[in-house]
């Protein structure tokens, strides 16, 4: 697991702390069952407080990323792999709509854009 | 949860000082940190909890108890840490040790020794000798030696360089494995707090201005700047001290969320530390 803290991000600690692992989640490199570190382990590695570390696992827990079971820490929940995919697939369709954007600004026409967009995609190939 | 320090409406009177009706408090398993300018009360509240100086109203709960009934059981529970421990100049660090250690039934002399290896502490060189440093941590390691459930710190860090600071802080980090371990340490030197602290009380003039979550103070305090035309009566109701200048104004808000509103898109705003927080709430032209 990897974590990295920004203190100059706007983003509060906790989600920072919480998007990594859910990256990780969704990316297959946190698999299910996998032993998360306790809070307070957390706490001390990354030099953060307890209450923030305990929210990040909240949240992850509310959003059915995680599981807590009593007495015996954290673990990467079930995953749903649909759910996994619909995640996966709404990072996508954000990039692209970024990329949209960027393109009307600049006056990029649909037909160029699609194109642009097919020569990319067969160069992943 | 339990909470290891419960404090209601405390006072104490001074000729030229009052502490006025201080109550927080906090959980067991969590870190406090107490924050103000030089005289505005923290050592005051650090004494009464430690019943140094006698209260003149309100309570004091540690553990759960009042804390002059059960004083010794209290005190053999925390680790004490004065602002300038004041032991016998004319001793050294071992006989010192061999005059506080009996104290405590759960002393524990590996851990001190330990301790004193770390810091790179002289056993045998008189106190008279230490550097404010070296004081410090003799101070730090006694307290971190009897296995003590409450770690309590009036300005522990004074006088210390950015090295030793961040060793104590890996120490109470470790200290904070344990749930049943808290801390409550008084500090201006707030950057350490920023960090650990899960809880901050910013004490002012001897009132306590708020006691809250650090994360629920980062929230909703941030940094407000722009231009001198955007002050009024309404807008400035959102502000806590205003610094203005001859290029536009500087400002703090404990109500991000409202700001945005009032003052629209011209303004910048920046993340707030506790060193802003704590001098803007200081300013004079405050209308809080």
């Amino acid at each position: 697991m990897k974590i990295i803290i920004a203190n100059s991000s706007p983003d509060p600690i906790y989600e920072q702390v919480g998007k990594q692992i859910k990256s990780q989640i969704i990316s297959g490199d946190l698999d299910e069952g996998d032993a998360l570190p306790s809070i307070r382990t957390l706490a001390k590695e990354l030099q953060i407080s307890v209450i923030t570390t305990k929210r990040a696992y909240e949240e992850l827990e509310k959003e059915g990323f995680i599981d807590t079971v009593g007495g015996k820490g954290c673990f990467v929940a079930m995953q749903n792999k649909e759910f996994l995919k619909e995640k996966k697939m709404k990072t996508v369709e954000e990039k692209l709509s970024e990329a949209v954007k960027d393109a009307k600004k600049l006056g990029v026409n649909m037909k160029d854009l699609k194109e642009m967009l097919s020569i990319l995609y067969n160069e992943e190939e | 949860m339990e909470n290891v320090i419960e404090i209601q409406n405390l006072r104490k009177n001074y000729d030229d000082f009052t502490l006025k009706d201080v109550s927080f408090s906090l959980p067991e398993g969590y870190v406090m940190g107490l924050i103000g300018p030089n005289g505005a009360g923290k050592t005051t509240i650090i004494k009464l909890i430690m019943n140094l100086i006698m209260k003149n109203g309100g309570g004091i709960k540690i553990f759960g108890k009042n804390h002059t009934e059960h004083e010794v059981e209290i005190k053999s529970r925390i680790g004490f840490v004065y602002d300038t421990p004041n032991y016998y100049e004319h001793l050294n660090l071992k006989q010192i040790k061999n005059i506080i250690a009996p104290f405590y039934s759960n002393w524990d002399e590996p851990v001190f020794v330990s301790l004193v290896d770390k810091f790179d502490l002289p056993l045998k060189k008189i106190i008279r000798k230490f550097s404010r440093g070296m004081v410090m941590k003799a101070a730090i390691a006694i307290a971190l030696s009897h296995h003590a459930d409450l770690i309590i710190m009036d300005e522990p860090t004074s006088g210390l360089d950015p090295v030793f600071r961040r060793e104590l802080l890996d120490l109470l980090y470790e200290l904070l494995q344990n749930e049943k371990k808290s801390i409550l340490f008084s500090t201006h030197i707030t950057s350490d707090l920023e960090r650990i602290a899960d809880y901050i009380t910013l004490i002012l003039d001897g009132k306590i201005i708020f006691s809250r979550s650090k994360d629920e103070i980062f929230e909703n305090y941030a940094i407000v700047k722009g231009g001198n035309e955007l002050l009024n009566e309404e807008t400035k109701k959102y502000l806590k001290g205003i610094r203005t200048g001859e290029f536009g104004f500087e400002s703090l808000t404990d109500n991000l969320s409202e700001v945005k509103k009032k003052f629209g898109p011209d303004i910048v705003i920046d993340r707030a530390s506790l060193e802003d927080i704590m001098y803007y709430s200081n300013l004079r032209n405050n209308h809080a």
